[in-house]
């Protein structure tokens, strides 16, 4: 649905986006993550045809953004940062304008907008002026603009910010479900959500990808991927280490913390965890240790984030005593 | 619906919905009257013609016409809303051309409002109403004019204030090389051709002839051209911009 081919865009002598390429395909939510500055903004205009690239080509079903911007701009919804909206119009005003430039007017457009004002729940405001509206009210307004035409492609531009807990969960809620049938992409600096609601991830740095995969495959390259958590009620430290640390396939173990006792255990390659763990189990089993907790872990974003965008400091390899 | 008159008409809201509409309307009302009567002298020149209502347009229309006109594209940098506009299925072209003629009507709208002056020289004598008519086209022509100018400033900067001034001085340039006292300067020392040429370029010299009541074709196209010209010129600003 969407084809983004080695696009660049320079401001003066400042590249801010230094080719990327991507695609996305209808049923896909791809999360667009990185560093503020990154170019995540600047590459969702070149998409969306506010801005044109310096080099390469954005395709949007079967139209070229540059060649054929028109049919290619009524296939995509957008959501802008900071969620701009004409202050002195209403939110029914504000909504129904939206629709009859996507083409909607008469019953078509009152529909349209009565859909989308259940669906980001601004009922209750739709006869308010648009800058008599909290920032909560105003973003999603401008998200109902988005959507009004039932887009198959919606690229939207940090949706959840300046959102309470329960409108995000909302806004998350209704992209994973709109994600089934229409092809999205939205940047977001929050990282559970990219594990709450894409399919795929890509982590952008200085105007270049710097990964690409689905969020379980990102959090892999996480050092503490497959690293086990072994939790008791008391004990002695050293001496549970050292024992832990002659089990067969373990690397090292680190103690995490003395009370409660949280020790880390980092299996050796190409042993999988699970035998590492239930050997664990075993031990503590034959120790008598009072166990509360085991965990395989899975790897963190924020960690895979961290250490892919800060190539230039330490990156941290493990977590602090 | 045509997007250009979906955007004139949700534009067109927007000067009633906020007091700048109102505000041009009564001022311009009351400033029309106060020079036509106090400074024209309307009655006491015993003539049945709409002269002195017309003279005083090209300077009256100077402050307040960029006044209308100066948000027509900063207000929407400043909001970010031209990152919407412009991604909707909509050419900037049809976006400036909106923009355009709502600020156009709203102007007409207060010119339409002089309508009783027109009443009270056809009560007191019978002027010519060609002539009267021809005046009120150049003026509305003028006024485009005049708008199209501050388009191109409005869309120059995020800032009301710098889009005004600059839409001001840009005016009154248009208004001085054709001005009397200032062509006058001028043919001391300049060739006539020359001076002619300079004045060419004032929208004095044609508003001046219309409102004679000579309809020249020549007059109606220089302000077509300069509201053309003046929108392109948006447009390229405004693309401009959007690259960066």
């Amino acid at each position: 649905m969407i084809q983004v081919q080695n696009l660049r865009k320079e401001f003066g002598p400042k590249v801010a986006v230094n080719g990327i390429s991507f695609t996305v395909e209808k049923g896909e939510v791809l999360g667009f993550l990185g560093p503020n500055g990154a170019g995540k903004s600047t590459s969702m205009r070149m998409i969306t045809g506010f801005i044109p690239p310096t080099e390469g080509s954005v395709k949007v079903g079967e139209f070229d953004m540059l060649e054929n911007p028109i049919p290619a701009k009524r296939l995509i919804g957008y959501l802008p940062e900071n969620a701009p909206s004409y202050a002195d119009m209403s939110v029914r005003g504000f909504l129904a304008f939206t629709a009859e430039l996507r083409g909607l007017s008469g019953d078509a457009g009152k529909k349209a907008v009565n859909r989308v004002l259940e669906m980001c729940f601004l009922e209750n405001v739709q006869h308010q002026s648009v800058e008599t509206l909290s920032k909560g009210y105003r973003h999603r307004t401008c998200f109902a603009q988005s959507i009004i035409h039932d887009p198959e492609v919606l690229i939207l531009d940090e949706p959840t910010d300046g959102l309470d807990p329960n409108q995000k969960h909302e806004v998350r809620t209704l992209i994973k479900k709109m994600g089934e049938t229409k092809a999205i992409i939205f940047s977001t600096h929050i990282l559970e959500e990219v594990e709450a609601v894409c399919s795929r991830a890509i982590i952008i740095d200085r105007g270049t990808i710097v990964a690409n995969g689905t969020p379980r495959d990102l959090k892999m390259r996480s050092d503490q991927a497959g690293a086990i958590t072994v939790k008791l009620v008391d004990g002695n430290g050293e001496a549970i280490k050292a024992k832990l640390s002659h089990l067969n396939g373990v690397d090292r173990v680190t103690i995490l913390s003395e009370r409660p006792l949280t020790l880390r255990v980092w299996p050796r390659k190409g042993s999988g965890s699970d035998d590492v763990s239930r050997g664990i189990a075993d031990m503590a089993f034959q120790e008598r240790w009072s166990l509360q907790g085991l965990q395989v872990e899975e790897g963190r974003l924020d960690e895979v984030f961290r250490s892919i965008t800060l190539p230039d400091t330490k990156s941290t390899k493990e977590e602090t005593k | 619906m045509n997007p250009t008159l979906t955007i004139a008409r949700r534009e067109l809201k927007g000067y009633f919905a906020s007091p700048v509409a109102f505000v041009f309307i009564v001022i311009f009302l009351l400033l029309a009257a106060f020079f036509t009567f106090m400074l024209g002298g309307l009655f006491e020149r015993g003539e049945a013609n709409l002269l002195p209502f017309f003279t005083w347009h090209p300077w009256l229309y100077l402050f307040l016409v960029p006044a209308v006109g100066m948000r027509m594209w900063s207000e929407e940098r400043r909001l970010g809303t031209i990152e919407l506009l412009l991604t909707m299925p909509v050419t900037p072209w049809q976006a400036i051309v909106g923009k355009f003629l709502a600020s156009w009507v709203v102007v007409g709208i207060a010119l339409a409002l002089t309508f009783p002056v027109v009443m009270t020289v056809n009560y007191l004598g019978s002027p010519d109403n060609g002539v009267i008519f021809a005046g009120y086209l150049g003026s509305l022509l003028m006024a485009g004019a005049y708008l199209a100018v501050s388009a191109m400033t409005s869309a120059m900067t995020r800032n009301q204030v710098v889009s005004f001034i600059v839409a001001v001085v840009i005016c009154f340039f248009l208004i001085l090389v054709g001005y009397p006292p200032v062509t006058s300067l001028l043919t001391g020392w300049a060739p006539t051709w020359a001076v002619e040429g300079i004045a060419a370029f004032s929208v004095m010299t044609h508003f001046e002839s219309i409102q004679k009541g000579v309809l020249d074709s020549r007059d109606v196209l220089y302000f077509l051209s300069v509201i053309a010209f003046s929108l392109f010129t948006t447009s390229v600003i405004i693309r401009a911009h959007r690259a960066g």
